[in-house]
């Protein structure tokens, strides 16, 4: 398929298989980069609440330990747990971005055999977008690899 | 070793137990799976349930009178300001360490064997957390003041004092308790998918269509999904860590004798883990057996997490010896007395107790027939759940009863209050797990269909032949 030259195709199957992206020519996903980015806000964010809070606001003095960036290291608890905390919600909220999800209503649903992509069967799909799309040579492509239950689906996207 | 590989199929020259037995196709693992959800369930669902809703009852009921009437209605006295309220907290706890263990760790460290067992393990820990959480909330007598927990100013614009390991708590386990939703949530979208598509009625595919978000299982999106589960378990790993290193510190910065000690931290996640894979035998095991999942959850993963509870329960005693050593070494003749009470005193009951269920009773599972008894298994996991309640006691109670002062110290016995309200919590932890057990599937399908020999893409059916042994090319290669 790859090689073929399609761009808009994939292939559907009811766990990940290993070693697919680099067969597809995908590279690795982009999304731990974000997360970076949400963790450090986070350990920013962590950092600006306590300062700001314990040292400028209202310096707070507890059992004598001084209101000032000396305590830092009483801060770190907190700094970890955001850090955590919006480093998880990016990775939730990443990956449903680049996912593209939620999506309740793709056009693969509309066919009857699709919904087997979660139980045991695997699904290779060409979107008609690809410009290599052609009913006819794309439909004898897929039968000349073997692929067998090859369907039309056609709705609105 | 050579003849080994000379059979038809080339097996490995060491054969691994297969992760699921009877060599069962992928539709037999949906169909087992699913049928829990879409089927009736069994009368013994409904002898279980029944009696945790009461239960349930009773704890709102004793909630709601200690809300009324005001923490008087404990058997906390001056010095004992932590009774139950903060062991049942650490108990519970501590058990939902084991759920992040098999998610998080054991992913990372390739433990494939965790497939069977991660997802009932992690509804686990959220619900153990849930029952934790109500400890801290109503042991502040005020419970309409709890409040004062959030990171907001009070009417005074004073802010919290962040410097306290009290906060660093409520944020430990509050993040714990967000991190190990969306952990779990993103495990589930690929099973909830699954549902989705083999609901009829309305209101089921709807429900369950709603939350798979139109997961679709294809390559592009399994890939952002993997790196994000990888994720995720990378940044559960440290935070399981931090949050009983945390909740130790409530105790270890303190100058009490018998928590002022700097093993707490590793003793205490040690001994969470201990305690969490009791707990997660003991649901799993009556579980595996009333819905018919012994292929799934086979002897092997008893056997491994039977090794997992052996390991961190003699970690946990080489702490209880360590810290008796450490206090008479140290020369603190506090801290000499606060053992002395602790090993001889008027608890030592408790102490004997929390020894032998913790140390002693898991020292069975060095024999292989112990670990795949499973009347055994379940009868040791039940002396460390008692176990590692008692630990908690100990270390709360006797060390606070009797601190510096003996004009100062005074005993503790709980009230009937407190006592049904920690019941209450077992009906509450039971019912939310026979509703989790009803309502979503418990073992992960996906991941367990990724274990599958058949899913590896050098997997060959039985009876074709390999190049190696006849030197014969494969014509059925059916991909690509």
């Amino acid at each position: 398929m790859r090689d073929a030259g399609f761009k808009r195709w994939d292939v559907h199957s009811p766990f990940p298989i290993h070693g697919l992206d680099s067969a597809m020519g995908l590279s690795k996903s982009s999304l731990s980069w974000f997360v970076f980015i949400g963790g450090a806000t986070g350990t920013l964010t962590a950092f600006l609440l306590q300062f700001i809070t314990q040292v400028v606001i209202y310096p707070t003095y507890v059992q004598d330990k001084p209101a000032s960036i000396t305590t830092l290291p009483a801060f770190f608890p907190v700094m970890f747990e955001l850090t955590v905390l919006f480093a998880a919600f990016t990775a939730l909220f990443g990956s449903m971005i680049l996912n593209r999800l939620p999506r309740w209503n793709h056009p693969l649903f509309v066919s009857e055999q699709f919904t087997r992509f979660s139980d045991d069967a695997f699904f290779l799909c060409i979107e008609a977008r690809d410009p290599q799309f052609s009913k006819e040579e794309t439909k004898a492509l897929l039968k000349k690899m073997g692929g067998t239950n090859i369907e039309l689906i056609e709705d609105e996207i | 070793m050579a003849e080994a590989s000379t059979s038809d199929t080339a097996r490995p020259v060491i054969a691994r137990e297969s992760l699921v037995l009877n060599e069962r196709p992928m539709s037999w693992v949906t169909n087992r799976i699913c049928g829990i959800v879409e089927n009736r369930q069994p009368f013994l669902w409904w002898v279980l349930f029944v009696p945790c809703v009461m239960l349930m009852g009773v704890l709102g009921y004793c909630l709601a009178y200690l809300v009324a009437t005001g923490v008087g209605v404990w058997g906390n006295n001056h010095p004992v300001g932590w009774g139950w309220a903060i062991t049942n907290f650490v108990f519970w706890i501590g058990i939902g360490h084991a759920g992040t263990l098999i998610s998080a760790i054991l992913f990372l460290t390739r433990q494939k064997w965790r497939t069977s067992v991660n997802r009932a393990a992690e509804a686990m820990t959220l619900f153990a957390v849930i029952c934790a959480g109500i400890f801290p909330a109503i042991h502040v007598g005020r419970f309409w003041m709890v409040w004062f927990l959030a990171p907001v100013p009070n009417a005074n614009g004073i802010w919290q004092n962040f410097k306290s390991p009290l906060l660093w708590d409520v944020f430990a386990v509050s993040t714990y308790f967000t991190v190990s939703v969306i952990f779990w949530y993103v495990g589930l979208i690929p099973d909830l998918a699954t549902l989705r598509d083999r609901a009829k009625r309305g209101i089921r595919k709807a429900a369950y269509g709603f939350f798979a978000l139109g997961w679709r299982g294809g390559n592009r999106q399994w890939r952002h999904y993997e790196m994000a589960y990888l994720l995720l378990a990378a940044l559960s790993t440290p935070l399981v860590l931090s949050v009983h290193s945390v909740v130790s510190f409530d105790f270890a910065t303190s100058i009490v004798p018998g928590w002022h000690t700097t093993i707490f931290p590793p003793y205490f996640v040690a001994g969470a883990i201990f305690g969490g894979f009791a707990m997660v035998l003991t649901l799993m095991i009556p579980a595996r057996k009333i819905y018919g999942l012994q292929d799934l959850i086979t002897p092997k993963h008893i056997d491994n997490m039977a090794k997992i509870i052996l390991l961190t329960g003699t970690i946990v005693g080489y702490a209880y010896i360590m810290e008796l050593f450490i206090s008479w070494y140290g020369g603190n003749k506090y801290e000499q007395a606060a053992f002395a009470n602790r090993t001889g005193g008027y608890y030592s009951w408790a102490y004997v107790c929390m020894f032998t269920c913790n140390v002693i009773v898991p020292q069975l599972f060095w024999f292989r027939y112990c670990r795949h008894n499973l009347w055994i298994v379940m009868a040791v996991c039940m002396c460390v759940n008692a176990g590692m309640w008692f630990e908690r006691f100990v270390i709360i109670v006797t060390s606070i009863a009797q601190d510096f002062l003996p004009g100062a110290w005074d005993f503790y016995h709980p009230s009937w209050v407190e006592i049904w309200t920690f019941v209450g919590t077992f009906g509450l932890f039971l019912g939310l797990f026979l509703l989790f057990i009803r309502f979503f599937p418990v073992i992960a399908m996906s991941e367990i269909k990724g274990v599958l020999p058949k899913s590896d893409p050098h997997y060959l059916p039985p009876g074709t032949f390999t190049h190696d042994a006849e030197g014969r090319e494969i014509d059925n290669d059916g991909e690509q």
